[in-house]
């Protein structure tokens, strides 16, 4: 039932192959076959626990931290494989960026929000470096002008769509070539998710980004691609208006015109 | 219109109750009962809190009663001649220029043996005669003898070794009277006994009578009670001071090795360590550990510290490390559930970013859980410091006179010190003083505890 796809457009940034994804004994994803075109907008749809989010979550390898969390098959990233034992997956969350579902930003200064990761990966050397990242990555997060400020403030002051551009904000600092994005604007009001969608569009101008929602519309309005779990399956994977206006699989038309979800 | 309605509804339900339906009927038969139950639960938990605080404020004012009473002590004031003929000691030493620091600590401890030979009872005997002229005659000086306490002739001696320069003068010396003088003046012995049930003789309590009602011995705040280590031959002058130094030793110790230990354990435990049926083995005897009775790690710190690294019996040490082993378990249950609380996404955003494992908790859980930490740690302290059967059985329940100098001297602690004044035979001066020792505990108990609120709120950040 795995439809692969064919007419790519573009380069390919990362490449997933049959990729099983197992709690315990338990197989949650059966084996994926997905490819990321670079600077593309590529949304994730599907019911809850269809296996969307934890797939995203195979991309950086955040499933690392689930003890009981296995991943087989292959994911690669400009042709290196990021399940190789010999990278530091230090390096690739370097690399691919995360913005989660709940804006979490640390309970510090504003600044100090942004300053981490180029301080933690020595991408400043001087204080005045640091302060440039800084108003760069929060000019590029459309935040700058509601913070500048008050950069000493708390983080966790913020609105909730101001804390998510934070968080956003806070991944581009590192200078990522992917972004990953659970859901989000699941926990922000339709004023605040707007204002996330248009920076998506901009952001994709350097960036990949991979957004997980459940949305329709958001992934409908923000995406060029777009693909379907269902049950731990990839079900369809094509342009986001093919799919939308022209589904090839009857599950997708049922979910996308709301028969279930 | 509000009222209109009220009324018609009021009338409504008045006039035809039939009109509920058998669902509403059930549901309203079983309104009272459920009231009833609601009521009774209420009354039960308001009865139990009423009947502990109860119990908590008779605990309070019976302890205050008898001990805020010890901090005030007879004293009499005397005019003490320090007699060059009864004083008859060399030079005081003063450290030459060619002489080790070794050689000079010789010579000066020579000095002082030789002022601790001078009589100094005299020179207290001299100053009570010249406000009682009675107790110059000889079948007196046995009560005579019984005004001042024995101990105080130290406090005489230790003036001189301070400053041989008031060889020759007379200076107002306040001293401490005999605990029971203190004991008599106080009320907390029957006056209305017959001579041979005294404590004190006819005489004594005539001169003391007559001395008080001069102003010549009064109630003092005792400053002995804080300064002085305990004492039996006098217990006038017995103090806590080497309990609380015992104490604050052990405690050091307890600071510096079970708060540590615990939290690098529980860090390893919560966040790195796999979870599996070992690490599941750990946790189930961490909290195990918790429930043993404290006696037992005493019995553990007599066989293992003193058996085998044959440490000191009786040290400071010794305490401090059994209390640390029954401590240890408290703290690592408190910061583990501190740090189960932090949010996950906290960790999540740092992992995201690219921070190792190492530097997602210490960068960021660490600072969010320290007030917890504390919090736990200071618990398990203040714990530590009231705790009392594990020391009696690695020896610290002996009766120790002085201030240790160092954790490897012999001491006692402050519960111990309570439950040495409990059993002391001179109970009608040692009730009010063990009062006060629990009232001395309590007080370091509640700063603790407060300290540990502080710390808290000072802390403490929202996320």
């Amino acid at each position: 039932m795995t439809a692969i796809e064919t007419n790519s457009i573009g380069k390919v940034k990362m490449t997933a192959r049959d990729v099983r994804v197992f709690y315990g004994d338990n197989e949650a994803i059966h084996g994926v076959d997905l490819d990321v075109m670079e600077n593309e907008v590529i949304a994730f749809i599907g019911p809850s626990g269809c296996g969307k989010s934890t797939f995203l979550r195979c991309l950086n390898r955040m499933n690392d931290t689930i003890d009981i969390c296995r991943v087989t098959g292959s994911i690669k990233m400009d042709g290196r494989d990021i399940y190789d034992p010999s990278l530091d997956v230090v390096q690739l969350r370097a690399q691919v960026g995360m913005v989660f579902q709940k804006p979490n930003p640390f309970p510090k200064s504003i600044y100090e929000n942004i300053a981490y990761g180029p301080r933690l990966h020595g991408l400043a050397s001087r204080k005045s470096e640091l302060d440039d990242v800084v108003e760069s990555s929060l000019r590029r997060a459309g935040l700058w002008n509601e913070v500048k400020d008050r950069l000493d403030q708390p983080g966790t002051g913020l609105s909730g769509g101001q804390q998510q551009r934070l968080c956003i904000a806070r991944s581009i600092a590192v200078s990522p070539d992917v972004i990953l994005m659970d859901e989000p604007c699941s926990a922000l009001d339709p004023i605040a998710t707007s204002i996330i969608e248009e920076l998506i569009d901009e952001l994709k101008q350097n960036f990949t980004i991979v957004i997980v929602t459940h949305n329709m519309q958001q992934a409908a309005r923000v995406s060029d691609r777009t693909a379907f779990f269902h049950l731990g399956d990839l079900i369809e994977i094509g342009a986001t208006n093919e799919v939308f206006t022209n589904p090839i699989n009857k599950r997708t038309e049922d979910y996308i015109t709301g028969r279930y979800g | 219109m509000t009222d209109n309605k009220l009324s018609s509804t009021d009338k409504d339900v008045a006039v035809e109750p039939v009109l509920l339906s058998k669902t509403q009927q059930q549901v309203a038969a079983s309104l009272a009962r459920r009231h009833r139950q609601e009521k009774l639960f209420k009354g039960v938990g308001l009865g139990a809190v009423i009947i502990s605080l109860t119990l908590v404020a008779i605990l309070f004012v019976n302890i205050f009663a008898k001990g805020v009473p010890a901090f005030w002590q007879a004293h009499i004031t005397l005019d003490i001649y320090f007699d060059p003929e009864v004083i008859s000691i060399s030079e005081k030493p003063v450290q030459g220029a060619d002489e080790t620091d070794n050689e000079f600590r010789q010579r000066f401890i020579e000095w002082q043996t030789e002022v601790g030979m001078v009589n100094f009872n005299r020179l207290i005997l001299d100053g009570l005669n010249k406000v009682i002229p009675e107790a110059q005659e000889r079948q007196y000086r046995r009560d005579a003898a019984r005004i001042v306490t024995s101990g105080e002739r130290y406090a005489v001696r230790d003036m001189v070794i301070e400053n041989p320069e008031i060889i020759g003068q007379t200076k107002t010396v306040n001293l401490l009277t005999d605990a029971n003088i203190d004991v008599w003046l106080k009320g907390n012995i029957d006056r209305s006994l017959p001579d041979s049930q005294q404590q004190l003789s006819p005489k004594v309590r005539e001169w003391v009578e007559m001395l008080s009602a001069q102003g010549i011995i009064e109630n003092r705040f005792s400053f002995a009670l804080f300064m002085n280590p305990d004492s039996r031959s006098s217990p006038a002058s017995a103090g806590l001071a080497g309990a609380f130094v015992g104490s604050l030793y052990m405690m050091l110790v307890v600071i510096f090795l079970a708060v540590p230990m615990g939290v690098a354990a529980a860090i390893y435990l919560e966040e790195f360590a796999p979870k599996n049926k070992f690490t599941d083995l750990v946790e189930v005897n961490i909290n195990n550990l918790a429930a043993v009775p404290s006696i037992v790690f005493g019995l553990l710190g007599a066989s293992v510290f003193i058996g085998w690294f044959k440490l000191p019996m009786s040290a400071p040490i010794v305490g401090g490390l059994v209390l640390s082993l029954m401590t240890l378990p408290t703290v690592i249950i408190a910061t583990r559930s501190t740090l189960k609380a932090i949010p996950p996404s906290i960790r999540q955003a740092a992992l995201g970013l690219g921070a190792s494992k190492m530097q997602a908790v210490f960068h960021h859980v660490l600072p969010l859980a320290i007030p917890g930490i504390l919090t736990g740690a200071i618990i398990g302290v203040a714990q530590a410091l009231g705790e009392t059967a594990p020391l009696l059985l690695i020896g610290m329940k002996s009766f120790v006179a002085q201030i240790p100098a160092g954790p490897f001297e012999q001491s006692t602690a402050l519960p111990v010190q309570i439950y040495l004044w409990q059993g002391n035979e001179l109970r009608n001066f040692f009730e009010a003083r063990t009062s006060a020792a629990i009232i001395v505990l309590l007080a370091l108990m509640l700063t603790l505890n407060g300290l540990a609120i502080w710390l808290r709120k000072k802390y403490e950040k929202r996320w």
